[in-house]
């Protein structure tokens, strides 16, 4: 029994899966998720933390980066992404090696 | 040909952008399954769109805020031209999904398909043993092509959800079509038990589950994602003849999706031709803007106007939507009314008794779908 994971560890390396792909919707002026039979809206937020995973960088140097970014408390950036990326590890969109 | 949608006043309902369409690219289909969802009265297959007019479906889509679409059919593999059509899909960037039996489908087929951009596979399931599920699907040899084919979609890494199609007959060996998922390498598994509508509904004493059946089977399902959590993800389609609420038929009607059938017919739901008076436009002739916003079908049932007593002062309409019209229709003789399904309904009680003796008959023969001219 798994239980759902709240956050991911500093050296895990987040991708999406093949099959999940982020698109700027033209008609609905915003970032999507589209992932089989599923779509969700990306918010600002979502979409700047997507936008620095690629599968080479470690969770923690995401978080260094969009702390930097967005000139805001690293823990605060590492709580908000490592909820959005464990739902989409928990929705089968995203994996962590 | 008609490309650009006409600005017209606003219609009585503000339409929201479609999210996606399901294209029905035939009905023929080498399976005959008794619950096949396509209507009674099937298109020809001179009748159907060739691939240069579901180009023009998909641009026109692609254009009015659709992002992905579901080609299904019948069975789409059995057009030769499914390679270009998913092209055609991919070129304007619609996400695009394949909803098939597997049968007609090849390792060079399927390779290129992903070349021409293929994205996700939904692969039909019937039973987890080849006696069930050539025997539901009518077709012998079927589960054998089947796990050859998802063998092949797992070594492409091609992402793949199941969907098994769950009744009285086959409920019962739940654990095993979840268990069968996970061996697949399946990271969707869409449980979704019969709906009685199309060709299911003549089937309904060889198919409706019972009413513990379809306890268990929710138990079942809520065990399994939390024990398969990040592993397999598991959507589940009750059995709502037994249910106390409606779902939430489509979304809501011409809210977030609609059917494009063989031969060009743009519908809100598979099954809206049983409701009688409603006049399906013809695509790729009428701009798929112009319908979406304007045709009278989509706006029948759109919003709340529409809706009866007890619908219109129902604290849940804004979560169901008065559930099902076709099944309003089916067995109130008013798309208007509440589905039935719905304990407020006054047929509530006659819904689900004859939900009860249909669950309850024995040795009842399955009626299989026929093929198209």
């Amino acid at each position: 029994m798994t239980a759902p994971a709240a956050t991911l560890p500093e050296t895990a390396r987040p991708r999406l899966l093949r099959g999940v792909r982020t698109k700027f919707d033209r008609v609905r002026d915003t970032w999507v998720l589209l992932a089989p039979e599923r779509t969700l809206k990306l918010d600002q937020i979502g979409h700047a933390i997507l936008s620095e995973t690629n599968g080479e960088r470690s969770f923690g140097e995401i978080v260094d980066r969009l702390a930097a970014t967005y000139n805001a408390p690293r823990d605060r950036i590492a709580e908000d992404a490592g909820r959005f990326l464990a739902s989409l590890i928990d929705r089968r969109m995203a994996e962590a090696r | 040909m008609n490309t650009q949608a006409q600005p017209e006043p606003a219609a009585a309902v503000q339409a929201r952008p479609p999210m996606a369409m399901l294209a029905e690219l035939t009905h023929r289909c080498p399976l005959s399954c008794p619950y096949c969802s396509n209507p009674l009265e099937l298109a020809a297959k001179a009748s159907e769109l060739g691939a240069a007019d579901w180009a023009t479906i998909f641009a026109q889509a692609a254009e009015i805020g659709v992002l992905q679409v579901h080609l299904s059919g019948g069975e789409p593999a059995s057009r030769r031209d499914l390679e270009e059509i998913v092209g055609a899909a991919h070129a304007v960037d619609l996400y695009t999904n394949l909803i098939t039996s597997g049968v007609g489908l090849t390792e060079r087929r399927l390779d290129a398909l992903v070349d021409n951009g293929l994205e996700h596979i939904q692969l039909s399931l019937q039973g987890v043993d080849a006696e069930m599920a050539d025997r539901i699907g009518g077709y012998r040899g079927g589960f054998a092509r089947k796990m050859q084919v998802a063998d092949w979609i797992a070594r492409r890494e091609i992402p793949l959800t199941l969907n098994a199609v769950m009744h009285k007959q086959n409920l019962d060996r739940l654990p095993d079509t979840i268990e069968l998922a996970v061996e697949l390498g399946a990271r969707r598994l869409e449980v979704a038990t019969v709906q009685f509508h199309g060709w299911a509904t003549r089937n309904r004493a060889a198919l409706m589950p019972t009413r513990a059946q379809a306890r268990e089977a929710s138990r079942i399902v809520a065990e399994a994602r939390e024990r398969l959590r990040g592993v397999l993800v598991i959507d589940y389609v009750t059995a709502d003849h037994h249910a106390e609420y409606p779902k939430p038929c489509m979304g809501g009607w011409g809210s977030t999706g609609f059917n494009v059938t063989p031969d060009g017919r743009v519908m809100p739901c598979h099954a809206a031709h049983t409701i009688p008076g409603l006049v399906f436009e013809q695509a790729p002739g009428t701009h798929l803007g112009d319908i979406w916003r304007h045709s009278a079908a989509f706006n029948a049932f759109r919003g709340f106007d529409w809706m009866q007593e007890p619908c219109r002062s129902c604290d849940r309409k804004t979560r169901d939507f008065g559930g099902c019209r076709c099944q309003a229709m089916a067995f109130a003789g008013d798309a208007r009314a509440t589905d039935p399904v719905c304990i407020k309904s006054p047929l509530h009680a006659r819904l689900q008794e004859a939900a009860e003796a249909d669950a309850a008959a024995e040795g009842a023969e399955l009626v299989y779908r026929t093929s198209p001219a």
